[in-house]
């Protein structure tokens, strides 16, 4: 695919949102984990607009620049559904489109608990050329990602992926554990994977005065991820595993910025990746969208 | 099988979106009394708690701040009310036991759409109660200053 579909893809996006930009923004509490999820869902009507970036380095091959654009959404305080859009530039070769994801995560339990659990199902239309890594799963290994994009991107994966999150809050710490199984259309055995987060503010306590960088908008965290074979082959026999230490910046005007260096932990994995993604969060959203098709509220 | 186009893509992103705005909470007033009825659900051991900033001198000014960046969206700038959220300064509100508003914000009133704050660490989440119950009262007929149009 050429660089002028995402052109268009990305001007109806904007135009999409443009009527809508006079929404206020909201400050937003993300965690500064990039694979694992926690509990913690979009506010209702909000808007998030999201975009992450991933360098890596491959043994035996050109680095890698993968990217994605994610607009997630509260649909309500229960819900929360997300649209991905991804591509890939492999030094060297080309770059490339690589497919789209909708995800919705639902939270089955109104109150909160010691353990939070949320349901996630994605369903993703992508080529094989896609390098996101926004999961690692079944026997994922680095040397999978070396074939060049010409051939790659001729694969299609049509994937359900499901994901049990299980999560919790306690002074002040986030501990969370995503379990997740994949099942490619195409008649593929189910993947599995993991995910573990554990992250915390740099401080508790709320400043008294407005500040942009005050401690209490840093979040420091670490992430661990990797695949757990497959239905026939379940275990770590193959597969790759990664760590990942990272930290957030919640700006109280509704911006967020991520970095995460990444480390591969054993032969499979690549060895070294850079994840970092800005974010704009967008407060009341739906009911802008809503008043344009409406007319006035009451 | 045909692939789809970014184009179309777009254009089944964007109806799915509309309907999602279309049927989420609609903007209209709403009966408050059920959401408060919420604040006599927080269990004996919440209410019991105490605030542990209520002697703080600078609790008031960071729950203001913190107020305007998660809350105010939704309940209004002076906690009055808006078409999305009830007023917090309802007497319902200013008299519940602060643990019980730390329990709402705890838990939320997700069926209700109120989202859950366990996000925000538990002292930021007193500094917020100490600053709604610092605002007082306001008249019922006050109510919709705030409001929006």
């Amino acid at each position: 695919m050429k660089r002028s579909r995402f052109t268009q893809l990305y001007g109806l996006l904007f135009w999409a949102i443009l009527p809508v930009a006079g929404a206020s923004a909201l400050a937003a509490q993300e965690n500064p984990y990039i694979v694992a999820y926690d509990h913690n869902l979009e506010e209702p009507g909000s808007l998030e607009i999201e975009y992450f970036s991933t360098f890596g380095t491959q043994r035996g091959g050109p680095d890698f620049h993968a990217f994605w654009s994610e607009f997630e959404y509260g649909a309500t305080a229960w819900w929360t559904t997300e649209f991905y859009l991804s591509g890939q530039t492999t030094s060297g070769e080309s770059t490339v489109f690589t497919g789209y994801r909708w995800e919705n995560r639902v939270r089955p339990l109104k109150n909160e608990h010691w353990i939070n659990p949320v349901l996630y199902v994605e369903f993703e239309d992508i080529n094989g050329a896609d390098k996101i890594m926004k999961e690692v799963e079944g026997h994922d290994v680095e040397s999978d990602y070396l074939v060049p994009n010409a051939v790659a991107r001729q694969e299609r994966k049509r994937e359900v992926e499901l994901k049990l999150i299980l999560s919790t809050n306690y002074k002040g710490w986030n501990f969370t554990e995503n379990t997740l199984a994949v099942k490619n259309l195409s008649n593929e055995p189910w993947e599995f994977g993991y995910a573990l987060g554990a992250s915390r503010p740099l401080t508790l306590k709320g400043a008294a005065q407005k500040c942009n960088f005050c401690l209490q908008h840093f979040i420091a965290g670490v992430e661990m991820y990797g695949g757990l074979g497959d239905r026939y082959s379940f275990g770590l026999h193959e597969t790759s595993h990664y760590l990942a230490p990272g930290l957030v910046w919640n700006l109280p005007s509704g911006w967020t910025f991520k970095i995460e260096p990444t480390f591969g932990l054993n032969d499979n994995s690549h060895q070294f990746l850079l994840r970092w993604g800005v974010s704009y969060e967008i407060s009341g959203f739906g009911q802008k969208v809503s008043q344009l098709f409406k007319g006035k509220s009451e | 099988m045909k692939r789809a186009t970014p184009a179309g893509i777009g254009v089944l992103l964007f109806t799915s979106f509309c309907f999602l705005c279309s049927a989420q909470t609609k903007p209209e007033k709403k009966d408050v009394a059920p959401v408060y009825g919420e604040l006599e659900k927080a269990p004996a051991k919440y209410r019991a708690k105490v605030n542990p900033f209520e002697k703080d001198p600078q609790a008031v000014a960071a729950g203001k701040i913190l107020f305007e960046e998660h809350c105010a969206e939704c309940h209004g700038k002076n906690a009055l009310g808006t078409n999305k959220a009830p007023s917090l300064r309802a007497e319902e509100v200013q008299v519940a036991p602060p643990g019980s508003l730390f329990w709402i914000l705890t838990n939320g009133i997700v069926r209700k759409g109120m989202p859950v704050w366990s996000k925000l660490p538990e002292p930021q989440r007193w500094q917020l109660i100490r600053y709604i119950k610092s605002l007082g009262s306001a008249d019922s007929t006050a109510n919709k200053t705030d409001a929006k149009p």
